[in-house]
């Protein structure tokens, strides 16, 4: 019954175009005995499954509610492989598989009565969305919010009002930066961790969340170290080839992890001496 | 070294021996010559067993030789251990259907497997067994193949020139992991059991006291078989890692082929893909895995990007991890010493040259 | 939903990809329910010249006129499948290729050569029209080309499968015939699809399905040097079906009419 290799339906509700190539499945899990999956938490992921061609690993991106009130799940999507555009052709309507929740989320406990810097870089970054998400919908659990969002090019930049929205929240900090800006670009042009060196930090109270291609994870720890922060409460969401999501067919070793299963979100001074290294 | 009471039974015992697992409802699965090697097949008589056969391995090759002698295991190993019998090669996991109004129906795979018995386990291939328990304890499909088997080890009385498993500590004798062991003698066997179903098996045999003569004519074997073997070199598993920038991985991908052959012999891998496999109507489709290596391109990619796209990366990946990581995640090293890798390689590379070499370099930094 | 169209074409080749597609015997038939068949003629549908959905090629381009006939395939397919090695790589008739004597051997074969229009090169299909899918192997294998047409019938990209016929050998519980018998086996480079049908049967891979991804090609030469085999030996290895095919071709190539091959003739 609980065979974790084993998905269960889901019905696709309503199909959001975010970007030319990213979208947003919002998803109901149509048997009621499956709703246990839906304690997934932020930074954890489910295997999604398109019947007849495959199943891919996507970031738990919210849950939110239907006028019913009832429980809607939030994935969003890149469609860059075989399965993602085979997702990305459903309409609402349409039903696909869904097994999880799998790895490890953010340290949400820990976060708690300590300031948010959530650090960013590339498109569509949902392990990040779902942990801003969660802390303003629980907001009077953390502290300060900062929130740092890279891109290689201004026109990158995904759910703009999002940020700007979150900008104008209290006790929130909002910072971006692209590699390359566009005219009219409000933010800062440069890299992120220009960004870091000016954010007003306490380290001794602040728990770091980061998402991005790896080596801007390394330089933005890296600096966040600089500024005081301690390694062990620097968080990063790591990607690699996921088949089983139950640390079984190794194709996501990371050194001695499975990132399926000891991951995505780990503390850094478990992958410090292994990021960087070519070929692991 | 061991422990278990011993029971002496002549040759001719073989006979009973299967005549009573057979009637027990066991499958009996057994070493028999095929294709110029010794493979694990369906064992329906004794006849069958490979007897009198010896073997040469060396780097890349493979032989068999028949000799006059009457024992039946007097061979160290084949290409295969225990992993297909619990780690198939390939298999459903699940199936999903579609329903009239497109939702879709899952069905899980697992079906009862009926009892086996295996005749000529090594002390190698028991520990890999004991690795691949720990790395598929929490897999429903595994578990279930693994809980059907009744394990007969025969100490290994002729280990191969690619053998080295008296330095990884795993032979050449079985000493645990096994419901009945062997110990093959000129005239005969002794024979202990380790379990429950082992003993039950045991009480139908034609056994007799172990005699002083019998005991030491294992012995001496057992201290024979020790002195032929290879040795795993020094190395340090927790610096591998931090070995890239060593040119013996240049050095190996200029010799290697990447054909993955060393990681499908080898008892302890586990890397597997998945695929579906849908029904040419469209209504219904089949999720399945398959045996994959860390030597394929596919195994380390991700939306367009592969993190080893050479072989040098792949070799490296598979040694780092057998050595390396796999002590940091299992406890000990992955390498259980049978030198399947080294015989099997098409191009006859032996992993146990590269990690000399790196335990006498540095680290990168 | 209407059916989806398919056509097979040939072009210049033996007709025995097409025989995979006649040999799928009950699956033609379900294949029939799903797609509509409109030209194979050696099923006997002949409307060359329709629009289809899926086209597939057998045969590489030898004529002048194939090169015509293959633009208006194009023209006319949404999706086009090359059917076996002869459309993917050239095939066998591809060897004349590697001498380069065309109007020579032309001259000294047919009586009156006037009458033969050839090119001088045999070529892929890929080298005159964009090819969407290639499947390989000589012949193909009945099971891919089905597995395609699901794909495509699901509307997304077939996979590409390129593991090396080893990894499939391993699975299939095959003894390895170059370690017990040190045949010159292709295995280590050649794409799976096959389900390594040669050692199955205890015979070496002749690399039928072409290059594997990352095919050690020149490593596996080294290593037939190291069995035995002489210079022209090994470049016969590499070059047959798919001699054009490029990792096989460079690799062939070094071997290909050297003094001590031609000792050895």
């Amino acid at each position: 019954m609980n065979n974790p290799a084993l998905p269960t339906n889901a019905l696709i509700l309503n199909r959001i175009q975010e970007t030319e190539d990213i979208f947003t499945l919002q998803l109901r899990l149509t048997d009621p005995r499956q709703h246990w999956r839906l304690e997934i938490q932020p930074g954890q992921f489910n295997m999604l499954y398109r019947f007849g061609v495959g199943e891919i690993p996507i970031s738990f991106k919210a849950i939110s509610q239907d006028e019913a009130g009832e429980p809607v799940l939030e994935h969003t999507i890149r469609s860059v492989g075989r399965v993602s555009r085979a997702l990305a052709d459903l309409k609402p309507g349409s039903h696909i598989g869904l097994r999880g929740p799998f790895g490890q989320g953010w340290p949400l406990r820990r976060a708690e009565h300590q300031d948010l810097c959530v650090v960013t870089g590339g498109l569509g970054c949902a392990p990040a969305v779902s942990i801003i998400e969660h802390a303003f919908a629980n907001r009077d659990r953390y502290g300060h919010i900062h929130i740092i969002q890279g891109v290689k090019h201004s026109a990158d930049l995904l759910w703009r009002s999002r940020y700007e929205f979150w900008a104008q929240q209290p006790d929130t900090t909002v910072m971006m930066a692209a590699d390359v800006a566009a005219p009219g670009w409000p933010w800062y042009s440069g890299r992120v961790t220009e960004l870091i060196k000016r954010l007003p930090l306490k380290p001794e109270r602040t728990l770091v969340c980061c998402c991005g291609p790896e080596p801007m994870m390394q330089a933005s720890a890296e600096q966040l170290i600089r500024q005081q922060v301690p390694p062990d409460a620097i968080w990063l969401s790591m990607e690699r080839n996921m088949q089983c999501a139950s640390g079984h067919c190794g194709h996501c070793q990371f050194g001695a992890d499975f990132i399926c299963r000891d991951g995505p979100v780990m503390p850094y001074p478990r992958l410090r001496d292994r990021l960087g290294l070519e070929g692991i | 070294m061991l422990t278990q009471e011993q029971h002496y039974m002549p040759r001719t015992g073989m006979v009973t021996l299967l005549t009573e697992l057979q009637q027990r409802g066991y499958e009996v699965i057994g070493p028999g010559v095929q294709d110029g090697a010794i493979v694990f097949h369906p064992l329906t008589q004794v006849d069958s067993l490979p007897q009198g056969i010896e073997q040469t391995q060396q780097p890349g090759h493979y032989r068999l030789h028949q000799t006059e002698s009457a024992r039946y295991f007097s061979w160290a190993n084949g290409p295969q251990a225990l992993k297909p019998l619990t780690f198939a090669p390939r298999e459903t996991l699940w199936r999903s259907e579609q329903n009239a109004d497109g939702s879709l129906r899952f069905t899980e795979t697992l079906a009862d497997r009926s009892l086996t018995a295996v005749i000529g386990i090594r002390g190698c291939d028991l520990a890999a067994l004991a690795l691949q328990e720990q790395h598929f304890a929490e897999d429903p499909y595994y578990r279930q193949r693994r809980a059907n088997l009744l394990l007969i080890a025969v100490d290994c009385s002729h280990p191969a020139d690619t053998c080295f498993c008296a330095s990884t500590g795993d032979g050449p004798g079985a000493d645990r992991g096994y419901d009945i062991a062997l110990t093959e003698l000129d005239d005969g066997y002794l024979v202990r059991a380790n379990s429950e179903p082992g003993k039950a098996v045991l009480a139908a045999l034609p056994l007799e006291a172990a005699s002083q003569k019998h005991l030491e004519q294992a012995d001496d074997q057992h201290r024979h078989a020790r002195q032929q073997q290879r040795q795993l070199p020094r190395f340090d598993p927790e610096r591998l890692i931090h070995q890239g920038q060593s040119a013996v991985w240049e050095a190996v991908a200029d010799r290697c082929l990447s054909c993955g052959n060393c990681t499908s012999v080898c008892p302890s891998c586990f890397c597997f893909s998945e695929q579906e496999v849908p029904e040419l109507d469209g209504q219904t489709s089949s999720h399945q895995r398959q045996w994959d290596s860390c030597f394929s391109e596919g195994h380390s990619y991700i939306h367009g990007h592969r993190f080893r796209p050479d072989t040098r990366g792949r070799y490296r990946q598979w040694l780092t991890h057998k050595f390396g990581s796999w002590v940091e995640q299992y406890g000990r090293s992955g390498c259980t010493g049978c030198g399947r890798c080294i015989s099997w390689c098409p191009v006859g590379i032996d992993p146990l040259e590269i990690l000399e070499q790196l335990g006498q370099e540095g680290t990168d930094e | 939903m209407a059916r989806p169209r398919i056509a097979v074409h040939k072009f210049s080749s033996c007709d025995g990809c097409q025989l995979a597609f006649l040999n799928l015997g009950e699956a033609l038939l379900e294949l029939s329910e799903q797609v509509e068949i409109l030209h194979f003629l050696e099923a006997g549908m002949n409307d060359p010249a329709t629009p289809v959905d899926i086209a597939f090629v057998e045969g590489s381009l030898s004529t002048p006129d194939e090169l015509e006939r293959i633009q208006q395939v194009r023209a006319n397919s949404r999706y086009l499948v090359t059917l076996g090695a002869c459309a993917t790589s050239g095939g066998l008739q591809a060897l004349r290729n590697l001498e380069g004597r065309h109007d020579e051997w032309r001259d000294a074969i047919y009586a009156q050569p006037e009458y033969i229009q050839t090119l001088k090169e045999v070529r892929p299909i890929a080298s005159a029209v964009k090819v969407d899918l290639e499947l390989w192997g000589c012949p193909v294998n009945s099971d891919q080309v089905l597995a395609a047409v699901r794909a495509l019938l699901f509307g997304v990209s077939p996979v590409d499968d390129r593991d090396r016929v080893c990894l499939e050998c391993k699975r299939q519980q095959a003894v390895c015939v170059m370690v017990t018998q040190g045949r010159p086996c292709m295995g280590p480079v050649t794409r799976t699809g096959c389900g390594a049908l040669c050692p199955r049967f205890g015979r070496d891979c002749y690399g039928c399905f072409g290059p594997s991804e990352t095919a050690q090609t020149d490593t596996l030469a080294q290593r037939f040097a190291g069995l035995g085999l002489v210079p022209d030996a090994i470049a016969r290895r590499f070059l047959m079906i798919n001699s054009q095919a490029p990792a096989f071709l460079q690799t062939g190539r070094v071997f290909f009419h050297t003094p001590a091959g031609d000792q050895d003739d």
